[in-house]
């Protein structure tokens, strides 16, 4: 088994400097810009992003054609790129800013062109710095060439891209929380309905809200074509897609690799095994947000449908990997407190479930626990989700919430005991 | 402390960038807190009249964000990061050596403005847990002994830019991925170290 490199390939074979201007234009970089601009058919360039069928790189897993395609009509339109990778676990768009942000760039200027768009912004997470210098810097070499600015590639259309930077807030992922970020508010999801920012966005204006690695994917797929990309991978989930190794392996790191492969494979060949030979007790399959799967699933494929079917999500392409040593209620405790952190706080559910969620998961794991906290856990849990179902049924603004209460029902469905052990065994009166 | 002609020039660039002027609210922030490293009043008032809302909406945004700080920062922000995969590559210990040289508590800074301490979430840096950061700048691969030298040397030597390479070189381990050609730019603030905000310098 092996990677498939098409997002990685320069970066790869340029190990020094992949994010030098020069250095992309020698291997082939800014030709489908130049092409489409050529071609001049708009329509065209969206018909191929169908054909490829990519679904979206954020978690959500949207067909990135179809959303193009809502794109209402309007005089202002805006693209905003999603790059506020702050889910645990996941550092693949990081790897595409830091390393290779000519590619994105052309991704850019080609959406731009096939939605009629003059305005783009990169949102950045506050926390890579560096990232967003290698990107800003990316961006005033474009502008020096003239592909971005007034009248690119003489085509008589303008581009202007602004980088932005956030401020440390893992909910400004959610698309409507980063808009709102974007025009200098809180970054609280809006309510919905309208549901797509397509049809009123940033300004209330039609907006493309994309991921870094959907866009970084738009070069590739005119280069070549969307039949192409969609020859990729497996039917639902077609092309390559960069997983983010972490946890206890051998060889963590970032791996583009056709989806379809078995967990346990991807884990072996890329992560060269488990440290210290140890077994897997469990591992998330697509960031935080996801139910665990526990170490004898681990033959599952790694396509959105057959992670979907098997009760959890590939999400952002996370794979975090937990040996039998792991102390798991500790673990989903780290995950409970993340949540309990970010939550914006808007919805009820969400802002007090998940601070009790984590109150309770802290007095267990400190040896306080009470005979009837995993009652009360699961209860908590049903007030935040209904009925604990996957995918989650909704009491919140955004998934938010419900993602607090996947680490809890992985815990208590697959390793329950573990958590029992660490109560007292019968309920004590009066105890405190 | 208001905001000399200077900084005012500053804000409106990146004002100009914007379609709506509030847009700049969050990058007009930053330049508050590379100036007196965090959110003072004089700033509030001064960003309320560039972008022409009240002061109550910029300090309600200012306060919603980790990143903008609250009260004054020391001069280096060491930041840990305990979220999931950093949690299963023993972060705890790196947090508590941190601690123990520092003597500070979550949130807390020392009394000569040197250090300022936190526990954060998921700083993107988990194929090379654990990791830290100084003024965001990323170091990753710690062990409780690295993060023991970081700090001895940010006392001592009193680097005056933070750069994420250099302290990767001196201090780092496993890396979520190759890094590429070395890059010598960083910040010397608490501020982020970004083109666009005119907080990013070269060593």
């Amino acid at each position: 088994m092996k990677e498939t490199l098409l997002l990685t390939k320069h970066m790869r074979e340029n190990p020094e400097n992949s994010h030098l201007i020069d250095v992309y234009e020698k291997n082939n970089g800014y030709s489908a810009a130049r092409k489409v601009f050529k071609e001049n058919n708009p329509g065209e360039v969206i018909e191929e992003i169908k054909t490829s069928n990519i679904r979206g790189r954020g978690g959500a897993g949207f067909p990135t054609g179809v959303k193009w395609g809502f794109l209402a009509e309007d005089e202002e339109r805006y693209l905003v790129i999603n790059a506020d990778e702050s889910e645990p676990g996941t550092f693949k768009d990081r790897i595409l800013l830091e390393r290779d942000p000519h590619q994105l760039i052309e991704g850019i200027i080609v959406t731009s062109f096939a939605s009629n768009i003059s305005k783009a912004f990169i949102y950045i997470r506050g926390e890579y710095a560096k990232p967003a210098r290698r990107v800003q810097d990316a961006v005033e070499q474009a502008y020096e060439k003239g592909y971005l600015g007034k009248n690119i590639f003489d085509s008589g259309k303008d581009l202007d891209v602004v980088v932005h930077l956030g401020a440390g807030a893992y909910i400004c992922g959610e698309e409507t929380a980063l808009l709102n970020s974007l025009e200098g508010r809180r970054g609280e999801p809006r309510l919905k309905p309208p549901y797509f920012p397509a049809v009123k966005g940033l300004y209330n204006k039609p907006t493309l809200v994309n991921n870094v690695e959907t866009i970084s994917s738009v070069p590739w797929i005119i280069n070549n074509s969307g039949k192409d990309y969609a020859k990729l991978g497996v039917e639902g989930s077609t092309g390559t897609r960069i997983f983010s190794l972490s946890g206890h392996v051998n060889n963590p790191g970032n791996f583009e690799i056709e989806m379809g492969c078995s967990f346990g494979e991807f884990i072996d060949t890329f992560g060269n095994g488990i440290k210290e030979n140890k077994t897997v007790k469990a591992f998330i399959p697509g960031g935080a947000s996801a139910p665990w799967f526990t170490g004898e699933m681990l033959d599952i494929k790694m396509t959105i449908d057959d992670v979907a079917n098997a009760g959890s999500m590939l999400g952002s392409g996370a794979v975090v990997v937990m040996d039998e040593d792991t102390n798991l209620v500790l673990a989903a405790k780290s995950i409970v407190s993340f949540f309990a952190h970010e939550s914006c706080g808007q919805c009820t559910p969400c802002r007090e479930g998940t601070t009790w969620l984590e109150m309770i998961l802290e007095r267990i794991s400190s040896g306080r626990g009470r005979a009837s906290d995993i009652d009360l856990l699961l209860d908590v849990c049903d007030n935040i989700s209904p009925g604990l179902a996957w995918p989650p049924q909704m009491t919140t603004i955004c998934p938010l919430g419900p993602s607090a209460v996947s680490p809890i029902t992985s815990l208590m469905g697959s390793f329950r005991e573990e958590v029992e052990s660490l109560l007292p065994k019968k309920v004590l009166i009066n105890n405190d | 402390m208001t905001w000399d002609s200077k900084l005012i020039d500053r804000a409106n660039q990146i004002i100009e960038l914007y379609p709506q002027k509030r847009s700049a609210l969050g990058p007009l922030l930053y330049l508050a807190q590379e100036k007196e490293g965090y959110i003072d009043d004089d700033s509030v008032v001064e960003i309320s009249k560039l972008i022409g809302i009240t002061e109550v909406q910029v300090r309600s945004v200012a306060s919603f964000y980790t990143m903008y700080k609250q009260e004054p920062s020391g001069k280096y922000l060491i930041s840990v990061c305990k979220s999931i995969s950093c949690e299963i590559n023993n972060s705890r210990e790196v947090i508590e050596s941190i601690k123990e040289f520092t003597g500070l508590a979550n949130n807390e800074t020392d009394v000569d403005n040197t250090f300022t301490f936190e526990e954060v979430e998921c700083i993107g840096a988990c194929g090379g847990a654990p990791a830290v950061q100084v003024n965001y700048e990323t170091v990753e691969g710690m062990t409780p002994t690295k993060a023991l030298e970081l700090c001895k040397y940010l006392k001592e030597e009193v680097p005056k830019v933070i750069v994420a390479d250099h302290l990767q070189d001196k201090f780092g381990g496993t890396k979520s991925f190759d890094w590429a050609i070395e890059d010598n730019s960083g910040t010397s603030s608490t501020a982020p170290g970004f083109q666009i905000i005119g907080t990013s310098e070269e060593n």
